[in-house]
């Protein structure tokens, strides 16, 4: 079952074009990767996608639901109701957490359940202790973020996005604002987390990781999708010049 | 000899003291009801100048403009004496004290609303974000998560207005309304001494070193997060 359906998206910045018709699918459980240089459009993609910014045109349909379509040239969003439907169906992983630093961890990854879900709110903290023990941060509940590492703020931040139970889950460059070690630590989650067959979207820098976790792998250049297929095509045989000179670049 | 002296000195600053503290009950009442309305009130100010919708937020931007222009003392004297010069309304004996606190009160929201402002922009944009995905709506995201980081922001500068505040308490003699400094000068005046001033000023300085202490507490108690 498609997940997710993008057609035809755009999105300019004033007089920057940040993505040309970009067309994607994402099939329930798929792991896809999206790669490319500083400035082609991941993240802008990632975040038209998770409507934190409104794309220009296209359509985008989320489970069968359409969120944004096209008339006459321009984008029409669905109605309230239904975006907010559609919203629950994915949650975002930033790439700085961005957890409220005024909460506990637990309150953290509880709060949105309890208030925005309106969940019963004994059962979202069983959850919420569960999803931090597998986070291997059990003791860590009544820490506040300032007191936690990067790599655990962002498990933090992973927990959080996943009690929100959404069928889909988008990472904005995971990792990148941590260091070698604690890449690591974010990297093995993602990998459990494929392993349960969470269907994820993930922009990433880290090739070796995406060669290994992902089902579909897309490489992006100048706001186009050069190049997408499977890991061993895109990655390790590319047929386009633009992705080897990347590749490349990346081996030195 | 001495002791008479001393006895006869400090019956003189008992009897100053006696005679400020018909005026402290006024300066604090100024201090309270200042604080009561205009913290709140500040707040909507900046809500309408970070508004979205042009004319109000214009309109806001000149209020603040204007009061943060012009002397408040002239305020007061425009907020007292303004209903009869524009208008002709004769006023009562009470308005004396409203105009003083809805002077005070609309001076110093235009300033709390300059700072909640500060401390609102200052949220990372990275939160409004993350409120976003999570569904909140737009009151739970100013509540839960806004509100508490922008409290934390702007206690150093609400600090220093508070103790402003204190200081300013004695321009309501512009109106001839008897507040403590009103009666320390009149006590001088009439007993020809400096003492009642000097007693004014420790007031002032006992009152704000508290409204100093106060504050540190919060802000060392709002370090619970970073």
């Amino acid at each position: 079952m498609k997940l997710l359906e993008i057609k035809n998206l755009r999105k300019r910045f004033d007089e920057l074009e940040v993505l040309k018709d970009i067309s994607l699918d994402v099939e329930e459980g798929q792991v896809v990767s999206v790669l490319g240089p500083s400035g082609s459009g991941k993240s802008t993609l990632l975040r038209c996608m998770s409507m934190l910014e409104k794309a220009d045109g296209g359509t985008m349909t989320y489970c069968g639901k359409t969120a944004m379509s096209e008339k006459d040239g321009k984008s029409v969003f669905a109605d309230k109701k239904t975006l907010k439907e559609i919203k629950s169906y994915y949650s975002l992983v930033f790439q700085n957490f961005n957890l409220f630093p005024h909460y506990t961890v637990l309150k953290n990854i509880c709060d949105a359940p309890i208030h925005v879900m309106k969940r019963d709110k004994d059962e979202v903290i069983k959850e919420g202790r569960a999803l931090l023990e597998k986070m291997g941060l059990s003791d860590k509940a009544d820490y506040y973020p300032y007191q936690l590492s990067g790599g655990q703020q962002q498990r933090v931040a992973i927990a959080r996005a996943l009690n929100m139970k959404p069928r889909m889950l988008f990472f904005d460059e995971p990792t990148s604002a941590l260091d070698p070690e604690l890449t690591a630590e974010i990297l093995k989650v993602l990998k459990e987390l494929a392993a349960e067959k969470m269907t994820m979207m993930i922009v990433t820098h880290e090739i070796a990781f995406a060669r290994s976790i992902s089902d579909h792998v897309i490489f992006m250049d100048g706001g186009v999708i050069v190049e997408q297929g499977s890991p061993a095509d895109v990655i390790d045989s590319p047929s386009n010049e633009r992705t080897k000179a990347f590749l490349k670049k990346l081996e030195q | 000899m001495m002791l008479a002296d001393n006895i006869g000195f400090a019956q003189r600053l008992g009897s100053i003291c006696s005679q400020l503290m018909s005026g402290v009950g006024a300066s604090l009442l100024i201090f309270f009801l200042t604080l009561l309305f205009s913290l709140p009130l500040g707040l909507l100010v900046a809500f309408g100048r970070m508004s979205k919708f042009k004319p109000l937020s214009l309109l806001v931007k000149l209020y603040i403009s204007v009061v943060r222009g012009t002397p408040l003392m002239l305020q007061l004297l425009v907020v007292f004496f303004g209903p009869f010069f524009l208008f002709g309304i004769r006023s009562t004996p009470e308005y004396r004290f409203y105009a003083v606190i809805i002077g005070f009160s609309l001076n110093y929201a235009a300033y709390f609303a300059e700072i909640y402002r500060s401390g609102i922009q200052a949220v990372p944009v990275g939160q409004h974000e993350a409120c976003e995905i999570l569904g909140y709506t737009p009151a739970q995201k100013f509540f839960k998560v806004v509100f508490p980081q922008m409290v934390k922001n702007i206690l150093p500068s609400v600090t220093n207005e508070v103790i402003t505040l204190v200081k300013d308490t004695s321009l309501a003699f512009a109106i001839a309304y008897t507040e403590m400094f009103t009666v320390a000068k009149q006590v001088a005046a009439k007993e020809s001494t400096i003492m009642p001033l000097f007693v004014a000023g420790v007031f002032y300085y006992v009152f704000n070193f508290v409204v100093a202490f106060a504050m540190e507490r919060l802000e060392k108690k709002m370090n619970f997060f970073r």
